[in-house]
């Protein structure tokens, strides 16, 4: 293809990825170095035969002026990814001084917004990824057993906790564990302690959390595993039963080897995916004790303030964080390229 | 491999059909259980005193004189006027997965068929820009949009959602195409047909198969969208996903949460009906990826 051609066929597309998403990535970095204006201050004094009193009022048409000649504020540089709502710097530095233990300091780390949030992300992101891989192995395996027309309505229900819209199916769930729900009675029940709620405790909403994620999450990996299983190479496990082999062998040192490309494909994707955990924490109503860098810039963009540049700053050090989860992720797609060079 | 001597031993085909069964639970018992609950009144949904309640709809009986009641669906259809959002949703998803289909189509096609080394970054590039959180992008947008004034209305959240789709969208449609024999499209060439006659009158009719799966799931990020939709669209053309979540704010103060219940249930609906039409192609489009790669 002639790159004339080439170019008038990409156009549309590649000016909508330039427009919408080239563009708001170089403004939101933009936005992150720039903070809004501080309103212009006068200070007058007025003496009276005694005594001067100063007097500080904003002068509202020096402001408007200031904000129309330089709409994106005053420059800050890094200042805002410094300051107490993101890498918090300065209370970092005192919390080591002033702490004697580690547990004390991390105590203290804990109630910085972004240690928060990065601390609950983490957990999520590297509990529910390797738990969501077993769960969506072992529900292929056993699929692959049933009989060809059971394997039909099996998917299908599957397939459903991926499919729904995750601000719906964390409401779905949220309903059920609330302490009136039918699981929330249950478990106070099972540990007969009436009172119990979810709601209350973070170590629990941590865990429906990711339980959560896990339910949300194990589809995929399934379908995926499933579809490796219809390739496996039957003269391989033919071989190894006439070797002796039992079924656990078979799948240990045929099946697993076979699917372990796929396990980091679906490990790669499902770190970034979440990573940016967000519509559970809504669903859940959970801010109170767990939060995410996506809930943190959902946050400070809605409400009547939107503190434009404050989300800007946290949209940045997601997508450098994104960036490092995607890393392995190039480097595989540009071997690969290499490969077929 | 059916043969006798390979039949799972009696106890591993329990534990494995025991485990499906314990996995279908799991994925459908919520589903089923709000379903069955939002036609109840909210003291049987959430029972403290006895959770057969929810089964058998004791206080909605007392209430309304038969275990069943529609008014959960009337609050939130009617009251709240759900069916506002249901069309916004309808026009949103109708006009992102044309839009992203038709410039995906062209683009992917054209990534599929040129062999220079740009193709390549072309990918990675989109390869990123997927990994992108779309909240991350909105508070670049809010600015520039109430700058032209464009926020808060469909079209807008429309063009933005296209956008966000491409990446994959050309992904998903480049390895469908090169699955095209480029013969087809050469040979046509040969007889004197330009580049875009060979792909009108050629690759068209055969490319359906692949441009139905990759649509469907443009048709799942426009409908499952949360980010972009509820921080663009103003209160009058909220989406239904934006809309449940305002509810949220206003009907646990009202003790209407049978409202958002039933508004939950009618935004799943129509993903049942589609993961029951199109599973086969959902599946496939979901391991087009892994396989290969």
């Amino acid at each position: 293809m002639k790159h004339r051609t080439f170019f008038w066929f990409f156009l549309p597309t590649g000016l909508a990825m330039l427009l919408f998403i080239a563009a708001p990535i170089v403004s939101v970095v933009l936005q992150s170095v720039f903070a809004p204006h501080e309103p212009v201050l006068i200070t007058a004094q007025t003496c009276t035969p005694f005594s001067c009193t100063e007097e500080t009022t904003i002068d509202q048409e020096a402001t408007r002026v200031l904000r129309e000649a330089k709409p994106l504020g005053r420059f800050v540089g890094l200042d805002i990814y410094f300051n107490r709502g993101h890498l918090a710097t300065a209370e970092v530095a005192e919390a080591w001084r002033t702490t004697d233990s580690l547990t004390a300091f991390f105590r203290e780390l804990g109630d910085l917004p972004f240690y928060r949030a990065m601390a609950f992300t983490l957990t999520y992101t590297f509990t529910v990824t390797p738990l969501l891989i077993i769960l969506g192995m072992a529900i292929a395996l056993a699929v692959n057993t049933l009989a060809q027309k059971l394997k039909g309505v099996v998917i299908f229900f599957s397939l459903l906790p991926m499919i729904v819209t995750p601000l719906v199916g964390s409401l779905i769930m949220f309903w059920m564990i609330d302490n009136r729900g039918v699981l929330g009675n249950f478990l106070s029940w099972l540990v007969s302690d009436p009172d119990l709620s979810v709601k209350a405790s973070t170590g629990l909403m941590w865990v429906s959390l990711i339980i959560y994620g896990i339910w949300h999450s194990a589809p995929f990996a399934f379908v995926v595993f499933y579809a490796g299983l219809q390739t496996l190479p039957e003269d391989q496990i033919e071989a190894a039963q006439i070797d002796g082999a039992s079924r656990w062998q078979q799948v240990r040192y045929i099946v697993v080897p076979h699917l372990m490309p796929l396990v980091t494909f679906v490990a790669l994707i499902q770190l970034m995916d979440n990573f940016r955990v967000f519509e559970p924490i809504v669903g859940f109503n959970a801010s109170a004790h767990a939060t995410s860098l996506s809930w943190i810039i959902f946050n400070d963009l809605g409400g009547e303030t939107r503190q434009l540049s404050a989300a800007a700053a946290t949209s940045v050090m997601t997508i450098i964080g994104v960036a490092i989860l995607l890393s392995p992720v190039l480097v595989r797609t540009w071997r690969d390229f290499k490969g077929k060079m | 491999m059916a043969s006798k001597t390979l039949r799972a031993p009696f106890s591993l085909r329990l534990l494995t059909n025991g485990f499906i069964v314990f996995w279908l639970i799991l994925a459908a018992f919520p589903f089923v259980w709000t379903l069955w609950g939002s036609f109840k009144v909210e003291l049987d949904f959430f029972s403290i005193a006895d959770w057969t309640n929810a089964l058998t709809g004791y206080n909605t009986e007392r209430t309304y004189g038969s275990p069943f009641t529609g008014v959960g669906y009337h609050g939130a259809w009617v009251q709240e006027e759900f069916w506002r959002a249901v069309i916004n949703t309808g026009i949103v998803c109708f006009f992102v997965v044309c839009t992203s289909l038709t410039i995906g189509t062209l683009g992917g096609y054209a990534l599929s068929r040129s062999a220079f080394r740009y193709t390549f970054w072309l990918l990675i590039i989109a390869l990123i820009f997927r990994a992108m959180p779309p909240i991350t992008l909105v508070s670049g947008y809010l600015l520039p949009f109430f700058e032209w004034n464009v926020w808060g209305i469909l079209p807008t959240t429309i063009i933005v959602l296209v956008a966000i789709n491409q990446p994959f969208t050309l992904w998903m449609l480049h390895s469908f195409f090169q699955n095209i024999p480029k013969e087809l499209d050469e040979s046509a060439k040969v007889d004197g047909c330009t580049q875009f006659q060979a792909f009108r009158w050629v690759i068209v009719p055969v490319m359906w198969p692949g441009v139905i799966t990759t649509g469907l799931f443009s048709f799942l990020l426009a409908y499952n969208d949360f980010a972009v939709t509820s921080m663009l669209l103003s209160e009058s053309n909220r989406t239904m996903v934006p809309e449940i979540a305002a509810f949220l704010g206003t009907t646990y103060t009202e003790g209407n949460v049978m409202f958002a219940v039933a508004a939950v249930v009618s935004a799943t609906a129509p993903l049942f009906i589609l993961v029951m039409f199109f599973q086969r192609q959902i599946v496939s489009g979901l391991t087009a990826g892994a396989v290969k790669g």
